[in-house]
């Protein structure tokens, strides 16, 4: 069971919630789309993604819904709520502040 | 923002809660397909099918830990934790209903008795009159003299100089018992009363059901204010409810009483153990109290009160007031208040009710039902340790599996608070059934409904949550502590357990149980110790005949009789109950010795005598009539006996009993020496030797006897010395009085054995209620000690087996497990005299003529313990004498 650290836990809730902000997504799918874009960096495992999903549930940010998945089998999709977008609003913006001011940091040290 | 989130989690809370199967199901689902698409995705990358299952697993990290995990994520649900725990703790005691149903038996005892003896206390001492306000703000009121020992009565013109100057109290009131022949129809029947001062039903903030109370006034004069309020009880049996009884004229004691008022249910008065049915003004006095009218009298000290403190206001600074308004008057009537003082009490030490005699016995409940509950505690902790290890595997498996100890320790701490919830609830019904069984214990005496009820309050509630609490940590905690010590791996393996873990779980049931022996003996010593001292107190002698004298006692006072009346009567009926066969004689007397009643007192002077400064000698009396001392056995040591001529023309005469002859007089032989009773000087004709007055267990005192022609009482009592039955002499007796005079009617008769029977009630309470516990405390020792055994032989199977392999005889096994029981016995035993000879010491108060380390007690306990041990191990030790060696050792 590999825990993700602090700040790989914020940001995967984040990251969790930009994925399904476009459309609705299976665990599935959600987990394929988070390797496509940042397993190798990131490091995310599946074992970490489910409690993460069902914590945001249970926080209203997103939610679930019973839905046939294609070829013939019923898949939970989540979705984004009203809250949750906010949420995802308020997390880049503080993200974009927060990565903006470490590589300020880090361009300082360079010079 | 905080609101719109309840809009999206409320649903699912409540989905978790109620559904929760669905939802793990779902979660599954969700997991399984996850898993289903990584295979199909593995299988297509080439791997076998195995290594794609394999790998896939790997990735989400193990279906049951991310579940785990998710439901975590969900938030700890505190609510659907418990219920599963509660379902599971309810399912896993259904499981072993043997262990499920002793416990709770155990707990129930243990709990039952303690809140019975709680409820008890709570009712007769600390909150005795339902209904009545601001009982913890209520004092009694008394008097005490200087140089005597305990508290008395005072008289109404001291308690209105106490009403008018008491600036501390919300309010003082009078309630003195009394009694009334009430003739309703042609059925006459005796039942008690209470005379009150006028303010009694505002003070104690009781509003009549019907009617009204006292109004300002109308306890002053003499026979002013005839009207009574009377008891619900009495409304519903004697007056069938009749809903138009207010205004209706009732006779008490042969005058008629206007019914003004009719109290609410569940009320009755303000006497500890005895209900009462009517309440009658003070200026009525006169009619109910013999003696006279004595609202004028400072003297006449007759008057039994309470004061209800302001809030805020402790005991002790009404203590000084109380003291200084005394201080004043002792100033002020130096002649009748010399030395006197008022007191005030707590209301479970009242002096002049049964609060006093049975406050003793209640403490020595209280002790006793802790040992009892501590008895039935080590018991269930014999029965967790047996269990604790049966669930040993149970354990194992569920840490194997993920639960936390804090999970696990919420389990077991739910299944102790099963437990010990359904033994409380039990406690409460045993409680509940026992809360009248007080009034039961003590004899019944005509005319008097006892009423000594338990009262289950939220003081009583509190406790047994408490006892509940306690047992729950326990229940729980034991386990607890037993889980923290498995060794997952061992205990997985098998189901054996070292050799040393056995030991120490032997050592720990073993050492309860000497525990349990050790209380247990405690209480059969006390309960011997009381037994004992009960039949010292009545077989003691009180210094009179007991066995051929009866006593009762004509109503003339209710028959309305005026003094010279009754003076001719009581003349009459003297000589023709004389003349009765198998009568020997027959005397009147004021007080029969040991009645519930109070003596005449009065202040004395001697010649010769200087009293210290600052003191007045007051000395209790009884009027008594000729014969009296030939009639009650109680030896004229020297001087002669009262006669028909010491009249009221007669010279002034006194016959003093030997104390006081000692105290007053020394060496000097007081006969024809003078003693002043009540300001008027009398001649001494007579020594009687002491006896009991007013209690067996009272040390010698002064007392003196005055002739009752000479300080007249109507209606005493009769006393006859007689061969004949109680039956035969109580017919006899009502044939004559019959015949002078038909309206008259008799009080019950009772030899004078019943009379110390009577006196002596509060100790039967106590051996008996200790006697039930020290048997159920012994029950459960033996049942504790039983269970070990069985427990010893099952678990020594082998090595019984081997020693009848190796010649042992049947014989020889069953006094090995049986000395075993006694070893375990003897350490207890040894405990328990040690501790006991500390402890009984407690029981002084209720102990006569019995040392506290009386050497009998503690064998006769010892014997009844060894024959207990003996009883308990003999059928684990029979079962160990039928061991098969050859199918033993072969398994």
């Amino acid at each position: 069971m590999s825990k993700p650290s602090d700040l790989v836990q914020g940001t995967l809730d984040m990251l969790i919630l930009k994925i399904v902000a476009l459309e609705a997504q299976n665990g599935w799918a959600i987990s394929q789309r988070l390797k496509q874009i940042s397993s190798d960096v990131l490091g995310v495992s599946d074992g970490s993604l489910y409690p993460a999903l069902h914590k945001l549930e249970r926080r209203g940010w997103i939610t679930a819904q019973w839905k046939s998945s294609g070829n013939n089998r019923r898949a939970k999709f989540y979705s984004l709520t009203r809250l949750g977008r906010r949420q995802l609003e308020t997390e880049t913006a503080n993200w974009n502040r927060i990565s903006s001011a470490i590589s300020g940091i880090v361009k300082l040290k360079e010079a | 923002m905080r609101f719109e989130q309840w809009l999206y989690t409320l649903p699912l809370r409540w989905r978790d809660r109620l559904r929760g199967k669905q939802v793990d199901q779902e979660l599954g689902d969700e997991l399984r397909d996850h898993l289903e698409q990584q295979i199909q995705v593995n299988l297509e990358k080439g791997m076998s099918k195995e290594d794609a299952r394999r790998s896939a697993l790997l990735a989400l990290g193990g279906m049951t830990q991310i579940e785990q995990q998710c439901r975590d994520a969900r938030g700890h649900n505190l609510i659907g934790n418990t219920i599963q725990d509660l379902r599971y703790g309810v399912r896993q005691l259904f499981r072993s209903p043997g262990f499920s149903v002793l416990t709770i038996l155990c707990l129930t005892l243990g709990i039952g008795v303690n809140a019975a003896v709680f409820s008890w206390a709570e009712g007769i001492l600390f909150r005795p009159y339902p209904a009545v306000a601001h009982q913890e703000r209520l004092l009694a009121l008394g008097g005490t003299a200087r140089g005597v020992s305990g508290g008395g009565p005072i008289s109404w013109p001291d308690f209105l100089d106490l009403q008018r100057n008491c600036t501390l109290c919300d309010a003082l009131f009078v309630s003195k018992i009394t009694g009334s022949t009430l003739s309703i129809g042609d059925h006459a029947e005796v039942t008690t009363g209470s005379i009150v001062s006028a303010n009694y039903f505002d003070a104690i903030g009781v509003r009549p059901l019907l009617g009204r109370g006292f109004e300002p006034g109308e306890d002053v004069g003499n026979d002013a204010h005839p009207v009574v309020v009377i008891s619900y009880d009495l409304w519903q049996k004697r007056f069938r409810g009749d809903p138009q009884i207010v205004g209706k004229v009732q006779r008490l004691n042969n005058i008629p009483h206007t019914i003004i008022g009719v109290t609410p249910e569940h009320f009755y008065g303000t006497f500890v153990g005895w209900a009462m049915n009517f309440w009658v003004p003070a200026s009525m006095e006169e009619n109910f109290e013999s003696g006279g009218y004595k609202l004028e009298d400072r003297g006449s000290r007759w008057i039994e009160s309470y004061e209800r403190l302001k809030p805020g206001i402790t005991r002790a600074q009404a203590q000084n007031e109380m003291t200084a308004i005394a201080t004043r008057l002792e100033a002020d009537y130096p002649a009748t208040n010399r030395g006197r003082n008022i007191q005030l009490w707590a209301l479970w030490q009242t002096p002049f009710n049964n609060a006093g005699t049975m406050l003793p016995t209640l403490e020595i409940m209280a002790a006793v039902v802790v040992f009892v509950l501590l008895i039935a505690c080590a018991n269930v902790g014999n029965l967790l340790l047996v269990r604790s290890f049966a669930r040993r595997h149970e354990m194992s498996v569920r840490m194997a599996t993920g639960a936390t100890g804090g999970r696990l320790l919420r389990q077991l701490l739910t299944e102790g608070m099963i437990l010990a919830g359904l033994g409380a609830a039990g406690g409460l019904i045993v409680a509940y059934w026992c809360r009248h069984a007080l009034g039961l214990l003590l004899p019944a005496r005509s005319g008097i409904a006892m009423y000594l009820p338990g009262e289950i309050d939220w003081h009583v509630m509190l406790l047994s949550a408490g006892i509940c609490l306690m047992a729950t940590l326990v229940l729980g905690l034991v386990p607890a502590f037993q889980a923290r010590n498995i060794d997952l791996a061992g205990a997985l393996k098998a189901d054996s357990s070292s050799v040393t873990t056995a030991r120490r779980r032997a050592w720990m049931r073993s050492g309860l149980v000497v525990f349990q022996v050790c209380l247990s003996f405690i209480l059969l010593a006390g309960a011997v110790l009381l037994l004992e001292s009960l039949q010292k107190i009545r077989t003691a002698s009180p210094g009179f005949s007991t066995n051929r004298v009866v006593e009762t006692s004509v109503s003339l006072v209710a028959a309305g009789y005026d003094d010279p009346r009754a003076k001719i009567f009581q003349d009459d009926l003297i000589e023709r109950v004389r003349a009765l066969p198998g009568v020997e004689s027959a005397a009147y007397a004021r007080l029969t010795p040991l009645d519930y009643g109070t003596y005449s007192s009065t202040p004395i002077a001697v010649d010769g005598y200087h009293p210290p400064l600052e003191e007045q000698p007051a000395v209790d009396y009884n009027q008594v009539g000729p014969a009296y001392f030939a009639t009650l056995g109680i030896p004229l040591l020297s001087g002669r006996e009262f006669t028909r001529a010491d009249d009221e023309n007669a010279s002034l005469v006194a016959i003093v009993n030997r104390t006081m002859k000692a105290r007053y007089w020394g060496d000097h032989d007081p006969i024809g020496r003078r003693l002043q009773v009540k300001g008027k000087w009398a001649r001494v004709i007579g020594v009687a030797a002491d006896s009991k007055y007013e209690s067996i267990r009272e040390d010698p005192k002064p007392f003196f006897y005055v002739p009752l022609l000479q300080d007249f009482v109507r209606g005493p009592a009769l006393n006859i010395r007689t061969t004949e039955s109680l039956q035969n002499i109580s017919a006899a007796l009502l044939h004559e009085v019959r015949s002078i005079d038909g309206n008259l009617a008799l009080y019950e008769m009772i030899t004078l054995q019943e009379q110390v029977d009577r006196s002596t009630s509060p100790q039967l309470v106590a051996v008996t209620l200790v006697s039930i516990l020290a048997g159920l405390a012994l029950l459960l020792a033996a049942v504790g000690l039983y269970g070990v055994m069985s427990y010893a032989v099952a678990q020594s199977m082998r090595e019984l087996a081997l020693r009848m392999a190796l010649g042992a005889g049947s014989t020889d096994l069953l006094r090995l497990v049986i000395s075993r029981g006694l070893r375990l016995t003897a350490g207890g035993v040894f405990l328990g005299a040690a501790a006991g000879l500390a402890l009984t010491r407690l029981l002084g108060k209720l102990l006569y003529n019995v040392s506290p380390s009386d050497p009998r007690a503690f064998g006769a306990a010892l014997a009844v313990m060894t024959i207990t041990t003996v009883a308990a191990c003999f059928f684990p030790g029979w079962r160990a004498s039928r061991t098969d060696p050859a199918r033993v050792l072969r398994d």
